[in-house]
């Protein structure tokens, strides 16, 4: 390493929060979430596969109110990221690199990724009756 | 070798714009396996969505008789490979992105590909398991 001391661009402090950078660096986050809810799902998995009591187990650790919390995120960060890349396959196809197409397919995959939350975890509570 | 004003815009040598390649790494390749899997996972994550809405508060026997049906199993073990492929090749970029040190990238490259197979390869056995021993 030649010099630690330089300076690290970009310089990240002196921006202004803008839909476009917050939303890119969210994907980055979901992502990086996503790959937890991975693990998660190789241990729900792996617990049903070792037997009934490691799958109550599992079980009643998704149903705590620390394992909802956890779930309704991952729900929100699976939605959001699934959204938002669809966002990025379009600009794959150069489509959408305008200004204003940038900020309202923004605003968009927001709306819609909360709206999918919410209506899907409607539908679970729905499913078992607790509605 | 004399570089023209217009090669130094471009950084690249007259051979390797003639052949029209890139750094000679695996770039491309990252780029297209990473896209292909957003793909696939569309559907999938789609798929996967709804079976939980539906096994919601599931006990086990239910649990068992929905992730051994054969269409189930064959879903899951694609959600599984195609979500821990994506996985790693994200975190790769985070890594890669943050991560200054030669040392410290690639031992955490590493880490996170011998953890994403191990996680994909628990998995995939826990629905062959499921599957097949019932």
């Amino acid at each position: 390493m030649p010099d630690d001391n330089r300076p690290l661009s970009p310089h990240l402090q002196v921006y202004r929060p803008q839909i476009t950078s917050m939303l890119s660096i969210l994907h980055r986050i979901t992502g990086v979430v996503l790959a937890f809810a991975a693990l998660l799902l190789a241990y729900w998995l792996a617990s049903a596969a070792y037997g009934p009591e490691a799958f109550a187990r599992a079980q009643d650790l998704l149903e705590s109110w620390f394992g909802r919390l956890v779930l309704l995120g991952f729900t929100f960060s699976l939605f959001y990221h699934m959204c938002n890349g669809i966002r990025h396959l379009g600009w794959d196809m150069l489509w959408g690199f305008e200004l204003s197409k940038l900020r309202a397919t923004g605003v968009v995959v927001v709306i819609a990724s909360l709206t999918l939350t919410v209506l899907s975890w409607l539908m679970a509570y729905g499913h078992v009756g607790k509605l | 070798m004399i570089n023209t004003p217009q090669q130094t815009k471009k950084l690249q040598s007259k051979l390797g714009r003639v052949r029209g390649l890139g750094s000679t790494r695996e770039g491309v390749h990252h780029w297209w396996a990473q896209r292909m899997s957003a793909v696939a996972l569309l559907p999938l994550s789609l798929w996967f969505v709804y079976s939980l809405i539906t096994l919601t508060g599931t006990d086990y026997d239910t649990f068992v008789a929905w992730a051994g049906e054969f269409g189930n199993s064959v879903f899951l073990v694609l959600l599984v490979v195609t979500m821990f492929h994506h996985a790693q090749l994200g975190l790769q970029v985070v890594i890669e992105d943050y991560v200054h040190s030669e040392l410290w990238k690639m031992g955490m490259l590493l880490f996170v590909k011998y953890g994403t197979v191990l996680f994909a390869a628990s998995a995939i056995f826990a629905v062959l398991k499921l599957s097949i021993a019932g």
